[in-house]
C-alpha cells in the first residue's frame, strides 16, 4: 500500500512499462553534462554566469552613454546609437542580469534553505534557463544585422514601436525577445512556487522559512500574475507589427495609451521584482554578521506579502503627466504612498536586527549595510514621485534617473554583490579575498554615489531622459562631467569585483563548511555541496533550523541516524534522470523566433515562403521535443552512500 | 498514512510525498491558470475598452454577430467539459475503457467548437466584411477569439497525445494526475469562453 500511494517521482517498488526514451544522457562532465543538466546547482551557476556576462554588456553601454554625455555638445555616439545604447543598457540590466542574478541565487539556495534535493520540476527548470538564453540572443541579435539594436526605451511606448515610426526588424527582435524571456520567466516562477509550497523538509512550516525563501515565493507569484500583462501588449504590438492590426493605429481608433497601462501593470511589479529578491538575501545577511536573529520576523514576512500586493496598484504614478484625471491620479498617489510604508517597515526591522548586535564587518555585510542607506536614499526620492505636483516636474527628467539608479544599484544590485560574497563559500568552497572584497565595496560605494547623486541636481536643474547631447549653457556640463569620471571608478570597482571572483574560483583560499557560523539549512551542507545536497534530508525544529541543530548536536545526530536507516530502506536517495529535450525544445523555440522576428518578409504575396517555414520548422523542433519530453516521463535512478562519504549509484534507472 | 492504508484505494487527492498533499503537478496547473487569468483578463479588457471607442464607419458588433451558431457552440463546449470530468473520474477508478471513450467524445466536441470557429471567421470576413484589419472591432475580437481558439486547439492536442499514450499501456490510475491537470486546463478554456461568450457577445444585446 505503501508503495503504491508513492508517486512517481519519489520511488516505485514494482516496475511498469519502461517510459518511451530515446536516449538518456548521463554524462557526468563536459559540454553533454551541462546541456541536459537538471541540477538546480548548475542551473543557478548557469544563470549567474549569464547575468554576469550581461552584466559587461549592459555595463559597456553605460560607459558609452557616460561618455557621449560627458562634455556639451560630444560626438563620440550619433543620437541613433544613443538610443540604442540607452534601449539595450536598460533591457540588458533588468532582464538579462538582475533578474537572472535573482534567479541564480533562486536556484541554487532557495532549494537548500527549505532542505529539499532539488526543485519540483528539474526538466522545467532547465527549460526556463535555455529559454532565458534564447531570449537574451534575440534581443542582441540586432546588433549584428543591418537593422541595428532595439532603440525605443526599455519601455518600448506605441506608437513609436509601431511599424510606421520603427520599420526595421529591431523592434521586433526587442518584442520577440521579451516575449520569450517572460516566457521563462513564468515558467521558472511556476517552478519556485511549487518547490517552496510543495518540497519543504519535514517541520520547516511556512512561518520558519528563511526570509530569502519567503521573498522568492512572493517574487514568484509577482511574476507569474504580472508577466501576461507584457505579453498580451507585446502579442497586440506583434499583431500591429506583423499583420497590420489596429491596437495602437491612432487613425482606426487604436489607444496608443493602452500600452503604457499594460506596460506599467507589468512594469511595476517589475520594479518589485527586482527589489525583493535583494531584500531576501539582505535579512539573510544582517542576522548572519550581527550573530541575532532577524528582528520582526514575521513583520518583514507579512511587509513583503504586503509590497507585492500593493504593487499592483501604484503602475498609473509612471503616467501622472497622461492626464488621467483628478481621481484616477489622487488614488495611484494615495497608493503609492501607502507602499512606502511596509518598505519603512522592513528598513525598521533590518535596523533593529543590527541594534544590539556583534557586527562583524566581513564584504557581505559592508554591502548589505551599504544596501541599507542607499536604497533609503532612493526610496526618499520615490516617495517624492507620489506626489503627483512634484512629480509633474521631475517626470522625464535626470531626477528619475538618479531615483531608479539608486534603488536599482543602490538596492538591486549592492544586495546581489552581497549575496555573492555571501554565498560564494557555500557555492565553490572557495572564499573570495577580504582586502579585494573590501576594496570593491568601497569602488563601487563611492562611484555609484559620484555618478548617480549629481544626477539628481541636473534632473531638478531640467535636464531631460534620453537626450543624445546638451549645449554648454545649459549648466549641466559640470553635473555630467562629474557623473561620468564617477561612472569610471564605478567600472573600476565592477572590474575588481570579476577579478577578485574568478581569481577566488580557481586559486581563491579554501573555505571551510558552514564559514560564516549561519543560521539556515544551506550552511549544513558540505561545501561545494554534493550532487544530492543533502545526505538525509533534515528535520526542522525551528526558525534558524541549523543554528538550533548546531545548539543541540547530540540529539539532532540520533535523529539523522534513524532517517539514514529509513531511506536506505526506501531505496536511497532518488535523483532525476539527465534530459537533452528542455535545451532541445529552447532550440527550436530559437529558430521560430528568428523566423518571426529577424527574417525580412517575403516580398512576393502568398503564405508560403522562407520567414513562415522557418518559423514553422522551428515550431515544429520545439512540438517534438515536448512530445518527447513529455513521453520520457519524470522518472530518476537511485544513489546510496558509503559510510566514507562516497556515491553508489543503483545499477537500474528507475 | 494510515488512514490511506485503510482507505484500500489510492486516494487521487493525497499525495504523501508533497509538503501539502497536493500533488506537484496540479499546484503547477493552478499557478499556471492563474497566470492565464491574467493573460485573458488584459486581452478581454483590451476588447472591453475598444468597444466603448468605435470610430465612425465601422460595422457594429451587432450586425455582423450570429448569436444562434456562437450559442450551439457554446453548448458544445460545455458538454466536452462534462465529458472531460467523466474521463478523469475514469481513470481514476482504473477503468481505461471508459476514459478513452470520454476523451474521444472530448476531442469530438472540441473538434466541433473549433470547427464552429472557422465557420463563423470565414463567415465574418467573406460575408460580413470584417477583418483583422479593418476596424478595431475585427482587430480585437479575432485576436481575443483566436487566442482562445489557439488555447483550445492546444488542448485538443494533449487530449490526443494522451489518448495515443494511454494505449502504450503506461497510463494507469497512479497516473492519474496527468489526466487530471489536463482537465483543469480544459475546464479553464471553457471558462475563460464562458466570459468572453458573455462579454463579447450577449453584451452586444443588451
Amino acid at each position: 500500500m505503501e508503495a503504491l500511494a508513492k508517486t512517481d517521482f519519489i520511488a516505485k517498488d514494482d516496475q511498469p512499462a519502461k517510459p518511451l526514451v530515446l536516449w538518456r544522457p548521463t554524462a557526468k562532465t563536459g559540454l553533454i553534462s551541462w546541456l541536459t543538466t537538471v541540477d538546480h546547482k548548475r542551473i543557478g551557476f548557469l544563470y549567474g554566469l549569464s547575468a554576469l556576462f550581461f552584466f559587461i554588456f549592459g555595463g559597456l553601454e553605460a560607459l558609452a552613454i557616460r561618455l557621449q554625455l560627458a562634455v556639451p555638445n560630444n560626438t563620440f555616439l550619433t543620437s541613433a546609437q544613443y538610443s540604442e545604447m540607452f534601449t539595450m543598457h536598460g533591457t540588458t540590466m533588468i532582464f538579462l542580469v538582475v533578474m537572472p542574478m535573482g534567479a541564480a541565487f533562486f536556484n541554487f539556495i532557495m532549494p537548500l534553505q527549505i532542505g529539499a534535493r532539488d526543485v519540483a520540476f528539474p526538466r522545467l527548470n532547465a527549460f526556463s534557463f535555455w529559454t532565458f538564453v534564447v531570449g537574451a540572443i534575440v534581443l542582441n541579435i540586432g546588433w549584428f544585422t543591418k537593422d541595428g539594436a532595439p532603440d525605443a526605451g526599455w519601455f518600448g511606448y506605441a506608437p513609436l514601436t509601431t511599424r510606421t515610426f520603427s520599420p526595421t526588424h529591431a523592434i521586433d527582435m526587442w518584442v520577440m525577445g521579451l516575449q520569450l524571456l517572460g516566457v521563462a520567466s513564468i515558467a521558472a516562477a511556476l517552478n519556485f512556487i511549487v518547490t517552496i509550497i510543495n518540497m519543504r523538509a519535514p517541520g520547516m512550516t511556512m512561518m520558519r522559512l528563511p526570509v530569502f525563501t519567503w521573498m522568492t515565493l512572493f517574487t514568484s507569484f509577482l511574476i507569474v500574475l504580472s508577466f501576461p500583462a507584457i505579453t498580451i501588449a507585446l502579442i497586440e504590438i506583434m499583431m500591429d507589427r506583423l499583420f497590420g492590426t489596429n491596437f495602437f493605429e491612432v487613425s482606426s481608433g487604436g489607444l496608443p495609451i493602452l500600452w503604457q497601462h499594460l506596460f506599467w501593470i507589468f512594469g511595476h511589479p517589475e520594479v518589485y521584482i527586482l527589489i525583493l529578491p535583494a531584500m531576501g538575501i539582505i535579512s539573510e545577511i544582517l542576522p548572519t554578521f550581527s550573530r541575532k536573529p532577524l528582528f520582526g520576523y514575521p513583520i518583514v514576512v507579512f511587509s513583503g506579502a504586503s509590497i507585492g500586493f500593493l504593487g499592483f496598484g501604484v503602475w498609473s504614478h509612471h503616467m501622472f503627466t497622461t492626464g488621467m484625471g483628478t481621481t484616477a491620479t489622487a488614488a495611484f498617489s494615495m497608493m503609492t504612498m501607502a507602499i512606502a510604508v511596509p518598505t519603512g517597515v522592513k528598513i525598521f526591522n533590518w535596523i533593529g536586527t543590527l541594534w544590539g548586535g556583534h557586527i562583524t564587518m566581513r564584504t557581505p555585510m559592508m554591502f548589505a549595510i551599504g544596501f541599507l542607506w542607499m536604497f533609503m536614499l532612493g526610496g526618499l526620492s520615490g516617495i517624492m514621485h507620489s506626489a503627483a505636483p512634484a512629480d509633474a516636474q521631475q517626470h522625464g527628467s535626470y531626477f528619475i534617473v538618479a531615483h531608479f539608479h539608486y534603488v536599482l544599484i543602490g538596492g538591486s544590485l549592492f544586495a546581489l554583490f552581497a549575496g555573492i560574497q555571501y554565498w560564494f563559500p557555500l557555492m565553490f568552497g572557495r572564499m573570495i579575498s577580504e582586502f579585494w572584497g573590501k576594496v570593491t565595496f568601497w569602488l563601487v560605494f563611492v562611484g555609484f554615489n559620484v555618478t548617480f547623486f549629481p544626477m539628481h541636481f541636473l534632473g531638478l536643474e531640467g535636464m531631460p531622459r534620453r537626450t543624445f547631447t546638451y549645449d554648454a549653457n545649459m549648466g549641466w556640463a559640470t553635473g555630467n562631467l562629474f557623473a561620468t569620471i564617477g561612472a569610471f571608478i564605478l567600472a573600476i570597482g565592477v572590474a575588481t569585483f570579476f577579478i577578485s571572483m574568478i581569481y577566488a574560483f580557481f586559486k581563491g583560499e579554501r573555505a571551510h563548511k558552514d564559514q560564516w557560523d549561519g543560521r539556515t539549512l544551506e550552511w549544513s551542507l558540505p561545501v561545494p555541496p554534493p550532487e544530492y545536497n543533502f545526505a538525509v534530508i533534515p528535520t526542522v525544529h525551528a526558525r534558524d533550523g541549523w543554528w538550533y541543530a548546531k545548539k543541540h548536536a547530540s540529539e539532532i545526530a540520533k535523529e539523522t541516524a534513524e532517517h539514514a536507516k529509513e531511506d536506505e530502506a526506501h531505496g536511497g536517495i532518488h535523483m532525476p534522470n539527465q534530459s537533452i529535450y528542455p535545451f532541445l525544445a529552447s532550440v527550436g523555440i530559437l529558430i521560430g523566433a528568428i523566423g518571426v522576428a529577424v527574417v525580412d518578409h517575403d516580398p512576393s504575396p502568398g503564405f508560403w515562403g522562407t520567414k513562415v517555414a522557418i518559423t514553422i520548422l522551428g515550431g515544429a523542433i520545439m512540438f517534438v521535443s515536448v512530445l518527447l519530453w513529455a513521453c520520457e516521463g519524470a522518472d530518476g535512478f537511485h544513489i546510496h552512500l558509503n559510510a566514507d562519504g562516497s556515491v553508489r549509484e543503483d545499477g537500474g534507472h528507475h | 498514512m494510515s488512514s490511506h492504508a485503510a482507505a484500500a484505494t489510492l486516494d487521487p487527492h493525497d499525495d504523501p510525498t508533497t509538503t501539502t498533499g497536493i500533488p506537484n503537478k496540479k499546484l503547477l496547473m493552478w499557478a499556471f491558470l492563474a497566470s492565464d487569468c491574467m493573460f485573458f483578463g488584459c486581452l478581454i479588457s483590451t476588447h472591453l475598452i475598444y468597444r466603448l471607442h468605435p470610430p465612425p464607419g465601422t460595422p457594429s458588433a451587432r450586425q455582423v454577430f450570429s448569436i444562434e451558431l456562437t450559442s450551439f457552440s457554446t453548448f458544445i463546449l460545455l458538454m466536452s467539459s462534462l465529458m472531460m470530468a467523466l474521463a478523469v473520474n475514469a481513470i481514476q477508478k482504473g477503468n481505461l475503457k471508459s476514459m478513452r471513450w470520454s476523451l474521444l467524445t472530448t476531442i469530438f466536441f472540441g473538434l466541433i467548437f473549433l470547427g464552429c470557429q472557422v465557420y463563423e471567421f470565414r463567415n465574418f470576413v467573406f460575408e460580413k466584411h470584417l477583418t483583422i484589419t479593418n476596424s478595431i472591432l475585427g482587430t480585437t475580437f479575432f485576436t481575443l477569439t483566436g487566442t482562445h481558439g489557439l488555447h483550445v486547439l492546444i488542448g485538443v492536442i494533449w487530449l490526443t497525445a494522451m489518448l495515443i499514450y494511454s494505449f502504450t499501456g503506461r497510463l494507469t490510475e497512479k497516473q492519474s494526475i496527468d489526466v487530471e491537470s489536463m482537465g483543469l486546463y480544459w475546464h479553464f478554456v471553457d471558462i475563460v469562453w464562458i466570459v468572453i461568450f458573455t462579454a463579447v457577445y450577449l453584451l452586444e444585446y443588451i
